[in-house]
């Protein structure tokens, strides 16, 4: 049992605290609200300067060999200041996505990501299907030496701007069957491929891509039909990277509030000398902490190789923090008062995040329910 | 980074894991698998059996009579214990006095204290709270005045002196100048509770158990050698205690135990056609429930590896007293529903609820104190709000 940082993992949370500080802050977020891209590619190329994009993956595949927990320690400080950059869609979950194929494919799409060169989108999730892996309607029919793929993947994160989309679709089976789900990379500019940006709450863009293109045989990853587990495992990962995020972005709600707290003023004193709201901001404190110990626990296991360790921890760990998010970014604007129901201050743009962190790769409900089926469950 | 014992600690826990199978005895396994109430002689028999393993004291350093273990393998045992559901030892010597006489206390005090509190020979109660001195701990008003020939003369009364009936010695806050400001005249005296003038009137708890008491202090003389520490500055003991480990106040292993509890009764509950633990409305029940604890255990988990690596308690320490009672009071509130009608259940024969029931409503009943003994969750709000968050005050 140890949760000390290594000093490798504290020279990586120093230098991301730094880069995000000096080049990413809130002010730039707000910019990027109204970009049509809403990211950079110049900080993407940077970021893959600083070896943060390929840090959690192994160098046989053109990474630096760390963990997921050093890739959760960078997410934490992109979600104190709200950074828009598809490092969770691309450098965590497109790159997983990418290494369930081989050597050769890994090579091809994943070392010009690791690089900042280009970026990665799964396109997963479809129209009333909600968040599970399997529920695909997407068909991939076998055509000469390769697959047409049709159908449509509704927020995709990155899609509008990622150069390569993974896409889940039906090599056999009906809809919600887990057999016959296989994994595809598709060139976000290949003919067949319409991609309509949509907005999302938090300023940031995701995409609707209808699909009607063929792809060559060399563009499967992994065994045909086999790809649910797969596809699970890396959803996991998304979902432990939004738990990272979304930590920190609660981090910094709770103490933009509890700064407000200490320099407000009313009744001629500063509101945080009153117990209502000092013990409303100790309870926020507390939903933080365990977000936190949920954050390091998920951080951890999502690495396991038995996949009810991985799951269990998982969506303890995903409610957890929607649960904490839900109450912390509520309070933050309850705080605030009438001032933080503003779009001009900052506090809101937490609440936004923070909806969408606890939803991305199931929500609060989904969790829970999957947590209640794993086998672990019954053992009571 | 890592989140696993280690495998030297793992088979420290197969260890106390297999000696548990075997020395429990009947009547207190027959016990513990109801989570019932334990009579006092019940207590201090597994008292002697834990001791006899040298395991009764998993805090105390060696030379006091402890095991000498690290702060994670004292945690394993400690929750270990609470997982078979053994009886809960009187913490008023183990984990209050004791570990403060070892502090504070002068070295003939420790020889004459530490022994047989490890032994269980001598049972403590706690007098610190008073029917007008509850979360204002500090304006309590039981004096000890000093009569001039080496002696305190103690007047007044404590309350939730709990276990006072059974006790050998009470420790004590009392006030030894009255012209001093609050926590300034305040000083640590222990006192035998069969000294002349001290008398003991139990009280029952809501949950229907003899383990309150009040206790009067009438012109009782006590030598003032029992004082501990300086004299006026009992307050800075009674702090003490905060800065000490708090891995075991988060009572993760009751609560699992409560949910494990929760889970086999609506196993056994017919609603519709199926069980009730297979009803999806009450199944995330129990699940959101579960994932609280969950997240609670590794906050457990962060203040031991701390306490592990020789550090004061952080602030993830300051949570688990709140948050730990609050679930655990919620897993008691989520096994009255699971039982229905049986929750109406009040201390009946037995067999007028399944067995694994008997125990609950008594338990429901006494757990709303958790959020309420060890200083209220008000006032650890108090003193988060203060210490950690730095909020001003008035």
């Amino acid at each position: 049992m140890d949760f000390e940082l290594s000093a490798d993992q504290k020279m990586i949370v120093e230098t991301a605290a730094s880069f995000v500080k000096k080049e990413l802050p809130l002010e730039r977020m707000r910019r990027m609200r109204e970009d049509a891209t809403g990211w950079s590619r110049d900080v993407w190329k940077q970021m893959g300067e600083l070896g943060w994009l390929g840090i959690m993956h192994p160098d046989t595949v053109g990474g630096f060999g760390g963990s997921f927990v050093d890739a959760a320690l960078i997410l934490e400080r992109l979600g104190v200041n709200l950074v828009g950059e598809p490092f969770a869609a691309s450098a965590v979950v497109g790159a997983m996505a990418v290494r369930t194929g081989s050597a050769e494919q890994a090579e091809r799409w994943l070392a010009p990501m690791i690089a900042g060169e280009t970026s990665l989108a799964l396109a997963w999730a479809e129209r009333g299907g909600r968040f599970d892996a399997h529920r695909v309607a997407t068909r991939a029919e076998k055509v000469g030496g390769g697959y047409r793929l049709r159908g449509e993947k509704v927020w995709v994160l990155n899609g509008h701007a990622a150069d390569q989309l993974v896409v889940s679709a039906r090599t056999g089976g009906a809809e919600g069957d887990r057999e016959g789900v296989s994994l595809f990379v598709v060139d976000g500019d290949a003919p067949g491929v319409t991609c309509a940006t949509v907005k999302t709450m938090d300023g940031q863009r995701a995409a609707r891509i209808t699909l009607d293109c063929v792809v060559d045989a060399d563009r499967r990853l992994g065994d045909e039909g086999q790809a649910t587990a797969e596809l699970e495992r890396v959803l996991d990962h998304g979902a432990a990277a939004a738990i990272a995020e979304g930590y920190g972005a609660m981090r910094a709600s709770l103490d933009m509030t509890v700064e407000y707290l200490k320099t407000r003023e009313q009744f001629g004193v500063k509101i945080g000398v009153f117990q209502a709201l000092q013990h409303r901001a100790v309870d926020m404190f507390v939903e933080t902490e365990l977000a936190k110990s949920a954050m390091l626990m998920s951080a951890i296991k999502v690495a396991s190789p038995d996949p009810v360790d991985r799951m269990r921890a998982v969506s303890v760990a995903k409610a957890q923090l929607a649960m904490s998010a839900r109450y912390v970014s509520q309070q933050s604007i309850q705080l605030h008062g009438g001032v933080g129901v503003t779009d001009e201050h900052d506090i809101g743009l937490y609440f936004k995040r923070l909806h969408v962190l606890g939803t991305l790769y199931g929500d609060e409900e989904f969790h829970l329910a999957r947590f209640a089926s794993l086998p672990t469950f019954e053992r009571a | 980074m890592e989140m696993s014992f280690s495998p030297e600690q793992l088979a420290f826990r197969d260890e106390v894991r297999s000696w548990l199978a075997s020395n429990i005895p009947p009547h207190i396994k027959a016990k513990a698998e109801m989570d019932a109430y334990f009579e006092h002689h019940e207590v201090m028999e597994w008292h002697k059996v834990l001791h006899a393993k040298g395991w009764v004291a998993p805090h105390w350093p060696k030379q006091f009579g402890g095991p000498g273990l690290d702060a994670t393998c004292r945690f394993i045992l400690t929750e270990e214990l609470e997982l078979a559901g053994t009886p809960f030892l009187s913490p008023f010597g183990l984990v209050m006095v004791g570990p403060l006489i070892m502090q504070f206390g002068t070295e003939a005090q420790k020889a004459r204290y530490l022994p047989k509190i490890v032994s269980g020979d001598e049972v403590w109660c706690q007098g610190y709270s008073e029917p007008n001195s509850g979360s204002d701990l500090a304006s309590l008003a039981l004096r000890a005045e000093d009569d001039g020939q080496g002696n305190f003369i103690l007047n007044g009364q404590k309350t939730w002196t709990t276990y006072a009936q059974h006790a050998a010695w009470i420790f004590l806050l009392a006030r030894t100048d009255a012209s001093a400001k609050k926590q300034a005249g305040i000083s640590f005296i222990l006192c035998p509770m069969d000294a002349p003038g001290v008398s003991v009137r139990p009280t029952l708890t809501t949950g229907g158990t003899p383990a309150f008491c009040d206790t009067f202090f009438e012109n009782v003389v006590v030598p003032k050698e029992n004082l501990v520490g300086p004299q006026n500055g009992g307050w800075t003991l009674a702090k003490a205690l905060l800065g000490h480990e708090r891995t075991l106040i988060a009572a993760v292993g009751a609560s699992t135990r409560a949910i494990g509890r929760v889970k086999r009764i609506a196993r056994a509950t017919r609603v519709g056609d199926g069980a009730l633990l297979d009803d999806p409305v009450f199944r995330a029940k129990i699940a959101r429930l579960e994932v609280k604890l969950e997240a609670l255990r590794m906050t457990n988990y962060r203040a031991l590896a701390g306490a592990q690596g020789g550090h004061a308690p952080g602030p993830e320490s300051s949570i688990l007293k709140i948050r730990g009672s609050e679930i655990n009071q919620q897993c008691f509130e989520l096994a009255m529903e699971v039982m229905g009608h049986d929750s109406l259940e009040w201390f009946n024969e037995p067999g007028t609820v399944p067995a694994i029931e008997q125990w609950v409503p008594s338990s429901f009943n006494y757990t709303r104190a958790t959020t309420i003994y060890g200083g209220s969750n008000e006032i650890q709000r108090n003193i988060i709000a203060k210490l950690i968050l730095g909020l001003p005050s008035l």
